[in-house]
């Protein structure tokens, strides 16, 4: 009977642990992956391994140097070895993780007839006239042509000329090692005609450590698809001032040849208006000496706050804005004069703040108030404004002055005020800056993704991503290969398709699901169903133990 | 913002002057006006209205140039093609009963109505994308506009311009009877206006007493008007609109007179330089025959006489821009004081989607005379998906206020009037002949109390369920895994040890 019911019991017993472990099985095999399954956040693949990989990136900026040797530009021996091609390689030295190297790539030719005919010439602007006709360079590549060193292109003591295309004339000379000295003069001319450390650093600005170079120098505009432009003109004083400005006028004739040049860039737009009543944030100190106002330099920066709330906010587009302000001091404190930090007045009487825009004090002329009653009718000298202000337009724009070589004639500019070796440096510099950040969001992106796991990624936004990914390496390769406006272009659509994949607002739905609250929902429900579970399985661990070690003690 | 530095200019740009300049008239045009209407209830109204009239045809595309027109409304409506825009922020309600009829009425809350160009393609993206961008311009909470609140109205809302065809299609209507008007609101509205407030008729808005009021209803109306009397080209017309109804008992300690000074604690300065025309009216109706009753002072020297809202009407004018007004007393302190105390049908009904959109009821009613017309609508109290409730939702839903729009029979039939040379507050409404006017009221929002659920209560019920649950799964997990098997009883135990001593001290024997 005993012996019976004791095996019975064992019966049961073996039965309830089978139970237990399929319950345990159930729970894990189905219950797990299934919980996982229905609670998983959607996470699409990203390229994170490219994406590190972007940061060790190498931009080899390639520029394609032709140069054209005359007749009697260098010893007739040498003369026979054209035509070949000189790689000139070096790295540019900036304090940031991507190592940029500058390679000029000269492929060294002789002049045509015609070029030979057109460099024969007495005067330096004809001759280009001539050259710029049958041939339309590329964005980006340079031509050096290398006339005699007699030759009277150019004056006397000058020993290379930069036009404003994308041409050069570099004198030749009669020597052993032609190539070599040549091969010099050339680098420095077609460095300053494209790309130096001054305007790589200014590009990238922003992701430099704060240093020599991003202190004290300018700060350009950042890059971006456009621009909006705005010209105002301040009267806080319409009772004695009727102030009249041409500025349509202006805008056609100054402004937008210099913009249409420009257009490569981004889109611009323009827009003018007149504020009336609005002041400055400072009052203007009394010089009894000069019986004259003035603003010194340290209170320029209170001047634009007071004065930014009138101008409105561009409602209608999401570019940033270069504001232009004109501002005609009320008649109780004009003349009104800008001081430098010595104190003595600023000529021009204008000063910009970088990212901002410009401010430029008109005075009205002192005899206008005589005999004339209130209020004096003022027509503004357009001139003289436009020159500060796209002086300033080019200033904001990084386009600053070249750094010429010594005994190097620099051509006058070109009707637009921009020449087109400067517009090619402003593509090079806006390259590379949006290389710069397009890496740097999609850097952040990564690893923000790979911080925060709660971040739903969707198709659209990895799509997005794997574009930006392509459109940076593709720009590099441009780059590398010296073909400067598709680089422009992909580097900004790599600029788009990564800020728009950071700033996707799917991203944030469930980042603010705290950890907390999944748990309180989830406790009722898992530790009842855990427990006895887990005990129950203890318990047949400590049991299989126990029985194993039994047979051991017997032997 | 950044440093500033000061340009030194080495770059010599190759600029050439340009021809004589022209001096062309101006093609825009500035007019001001306040309107100083007592009511009968003796409180006070005061009506501002600056009217910029611009020459332009602002959808042509290209460069833009702004003098008096606002350089952000301008923007607006050449990036929106827009044609029409009628923007308005009010608080409180205007009291017919008490005030009678008013110039301009403004649901509570704030209201947007826009017509569209043709052109526009995509209106409900144009529609939203606007709102948004008023809503910044105004700092107004008008991001809240979606398409549960927005309706397209097909009989009332006509456009008040110039307009061709009429397709209801580009028409978009939205009221949040929510929205609070404060300070905020007036800053960049005033902002918009040419002298800012530094001079003219707009140096009275003075925030802290323009919320010191019963109504205050701030308004934005931009619309298409003809340039000259042929219409050969069309001009934009900007109208800003203030309407504020001062309690004259309250500030004035009982009585009934008023000045410029207790009212806005401000007076006239200066005339706005920029104004072709600033003016002050001040409503005497029925009181200049005989000066016993009232007293205005300064006394004024032109009065103009029309039929407003259907009564004929006295206004004395004061001229800000006529030089003597100002300069005799370097400002100009309006006052008045009383002497003696004075004594068809069509139906258009499109039936919500519950979260899509809501009901829009129109009716086309002619009423005959003395008579009482009552609409009623009777409606189910639902509940609501719990995302969809707001912060306090025991303070109620608000139902946007109704309107009726009506052409009310004048009493006297009123001259044909130069739509140009006429008062501003008298050519808002287009009206076609002088027999009938044109008038648009608002009823209250309604405030509706919903059922509001327990908030909590998602929480609590995934909790029961667990438990539930649990407790199954447990009993269920124990049936299955125990081994059940007879003991032998044994001495021992606390329980039973326990259980021997309480029955040792009953009397009862041990088990």
């Amino acid at each position: 009977m005993a012996a019976a019911g004791a095996a019975a019991t064992d019966v049961e017993v073996v039965r309830g642990k089978r139970a237990a472990l399929f319950f345990a099985a159930v729970a894990i095999v189905l219950g797990l992956p299934l919980w996982w399954k229905t609670t998983e956040t959607y996470r699409a693949p990203l390229p994170y391994s490219q994406i590190s990989g972007l940061n060790a990136l190498q931009l080899r900026l390639m520029v394609p140097v032709t140069v054209v040797f005359t007749r009697e530009s260098v010893p007739l021996d040498d003369q026979e070895k054209l035509p070949f091609t000189v790689v000139h390689e070096r790295e540019i030295p900036l304090k940031y993780k991507m190592k940029i190297k500058c390679r000029f790539q000269k492929a060294y030719q002789r002049a045509l007839d015609h070029e030979e005919e057109a460099l024969s010439s007495g005067i330096v602007q004809e001759a280009e006239a001539m050259l710029a006709e049958p041939q339309e360079q590329a964005e980006g590549s340079l031509t050096v042509y290398v006339i005699s060193e007699h030759s009277s292109l150019l004056p006397q003591d000058m020993m290379s000329y930069i036009g404003p295309k994308r041409t050069a004339v570099v004198r030749g000379i009669m020597h052993r090692e032609a190539f070599n000295i040549i091969g010099r003069r050339i680098i420095q001319v077609a460095q300053a005609m494209s790309l130096t450390e001054d305007v790589l650093a200014a590009a990238l600005a922003d992701h430099l450590p704060e240093d020599k170079w991003s202190s004290d120098k300018r700060r350009p505009l950042k890059s971006s698809l456009g621009y909006e432009i705005t010209f105002s003109l301040l009267n806080p004083d319409p009772k004695s001032h009727d102030v009249h400005w041409d500025i349509e006028g202006a805008v056609r004739r100054y402004v937008q040849p210099f913009l249409n040049a420009l257009s490569v860039a981004g889109n611009f737009s323009v827009d003018s208006q007149i504020l009336y009543y609005a002041m400055l944030g400072v009052n203007p100190r009394f010089d009894p000496a000069s019986s004259s106002y003035y603003l010194d330099m340290h209170s320029l920066p209170h001047v634009i706050n007071p004065v930014e709330s009138r101008l409105g906010s561009s409602a209608a587009s999401l570019y940033p804005v270069l504001n232009f302000l004109l501002y005609v001091p009320e008649l109780a404190h004009s003349p009104l004069y800008i001081q430098d930090k010595d104190g003595a007045p600023v000529t021009t009487n204008a000063f910009h703040s970088p990212r901002w825009g410009g401010i430029m004090v008109y005075n009205v002329d002192s005899k206008a108030y005589n005999g004339s009653e209130l209020p004096v009718r003022v027509e503004v000298d357009m001139v003289q404004v436009m020159e500060v202000f796209l002086a300033q337009l080019r200033l904001l724009f990084g386009i600053s002055q070249p750094h010429v070589p010594p005994k190097c004639l620099l051509s006058g500019p070109k009707s637009e005020g921009l020449m087109t070796w400067e517009l090619d440096q402003l593509l090079w510099a806006r390259s590379v800056e949006n290389l710069a950040t397009a890496t740097t969001t999609l850097t952040s992106l990564a690893q923000l993704l790979g911080k925060i796991s709660n971040i739903v990624i969707k198709d659209d936004v990895a799509s997005e991503v794997y574009r930006a990914v392509a459109a940076v390496q593709k720009a590099a390769e441009e780059l590398a290969s010296g073909h400067l406006a598709s680089a422009f272009v992909a580097s900004q659509e790599a600029v788009t398709s990564s800020e728009r994949a950071f700033f996707d607002p799917s991203l944030l739905h469930l980042l603010y699901f705290p950890d907390d609250q999944k748990f309180a929902i989830y406790i009722p429900l898992f530790l009842p169903m855990a427990v006895p579970i887990l005990l129950s399985l203890v318990k047949i661990f400590l049991e299989t133990r126990k029985s194993w070690k039994k047979p051991e003690k017997i032997d | 913002m950044a440093a500033a530095m000061p340009v030194a200019l080495v770059v010599l740009l190759l600029l050439w002057p340009g021809g004589p300049v022209l001096a062309e008239a101006p093609r825009d045009s500035l007019r001001e006006e306040l309107v100083i209407t007592p009511l009968p209830s003796g409180d006070v109204a005061a009506t501002f209205q600056f009217r910029t009239r611009w020459d332009s045809e602002l959808q042509r595309e290209g460069v833009s140039h702004y003098r008096l027109f606002p350089k952000a409304l301008g923007q607006l409506i050449s990036k929106y093609s827009l044609r029409e825009l009628h923007l308005s922020f009010t608080q409180g309600f205007w009291r017919t009963r008490y005030w009678g009829p008013p110039f301009l009425q403004a649901p509570s809350g704030a209201e947007l109505w826009v017509w569209f160009q043709e052109t526009v393609t995509d209106v409900d993206k144009s529609w939203k994308e606007l709102s948004n961008i008023l809503s910044g311009i105004f700092c107004a909470s008008l991001n809240f506009i979606d398409s549960t609140n927005t309706v397209t109205p097909t009989a009332s809302f006509k456009p008040l311009g110039l307009a061709n065809d009429t397709d209801h299609y580009f028409l978009r209507y939205a009221v949040l009877p929510r929205e609070v008007v404060c300070t905020e609101n007036l800053t960049p509205w005033k902002k918009l206006l040419p002298c800012s407030s530094k001079a003219g008729l707009s140096v009275l808005l003075k925030a802290d007493r323009l919320f010191h009021t019963s109504y205050h209803s701030q308004a934005v109306h931009i619309r298409p008007v003809c340039r000259n009397a042929r219409c050969t080209s069309i001009s934009w017309e900007l109208r800003q609109t203030l309407s504020v109804v001062f309690d004259a008992f309250i500030t004035g300690q009982g009585k009934k007179d008023w000045s410029l000074f207790r009212m806005f604690s401000r007076t006239l300065t200066e005339p706005c330089p920029l104004a072709s025309e600033s003016r002050v009216y001040v409503d005497i109706t029925n009181y200049s025959q005989d000066n016993e009753t009232l007293e205005v002072n300064p006394p004024p020297t032109t009065t103009y006489q029309d039929v407003i809202l259907g009564t004929r009407r006295t206004y004395a004018v004061y001229d800000l821009l006529d030089t003597a007004m100002i300069n005799n007393s370097r400002n100009l302190n309006l006052q008045l004081k009383w002497k003696k105390p004075p004594e068809n049908g069509y139906i258009h009904y499109q039936p919500a989607q519950d979260r899509l959109q809501p009901h829009l009821l129109e009716m086309l009613i002619q009423l005959p005379a003395n008579s009482v017309t009552k609409v009623s609508i009777q409606f189910e109290r639902a509940l609501l998906k719990w995302t969809e409730y707001t912060p306090d939702p025991n303070h109620g839903f608000y139902v946007s206020p109704s309107v009726l729009s009506a052409l009310v029979p004048s009493v006297v039939a009123a001259k044909p009037v130069n739509w140009e040379e006429s008062p501003l507050f008298n050519t808002l409404f287009p009206v076609s002949d002088g027999s009938s006017y044109f008038v648009r009221l608002y009823t209250e929002p309604l405030l509706v109390n919903l059922p509001t659920p327990d908030f909590s209560m998602p929480y609590n019920v995934i909790c029961l369920t667990c438990t539930v649950v649990a407790v199954c799964y447990g009993s269920f997990y124990n049936l299955l895994t125990r081994t059940f098997h007879i003991e032998e009883p044994s001495t021992g135990g606390l329980a039973k040890r326990l259980a021997n001593l309480i029955r040792r001290t009953r009397g009862v024997p041990p088990l």
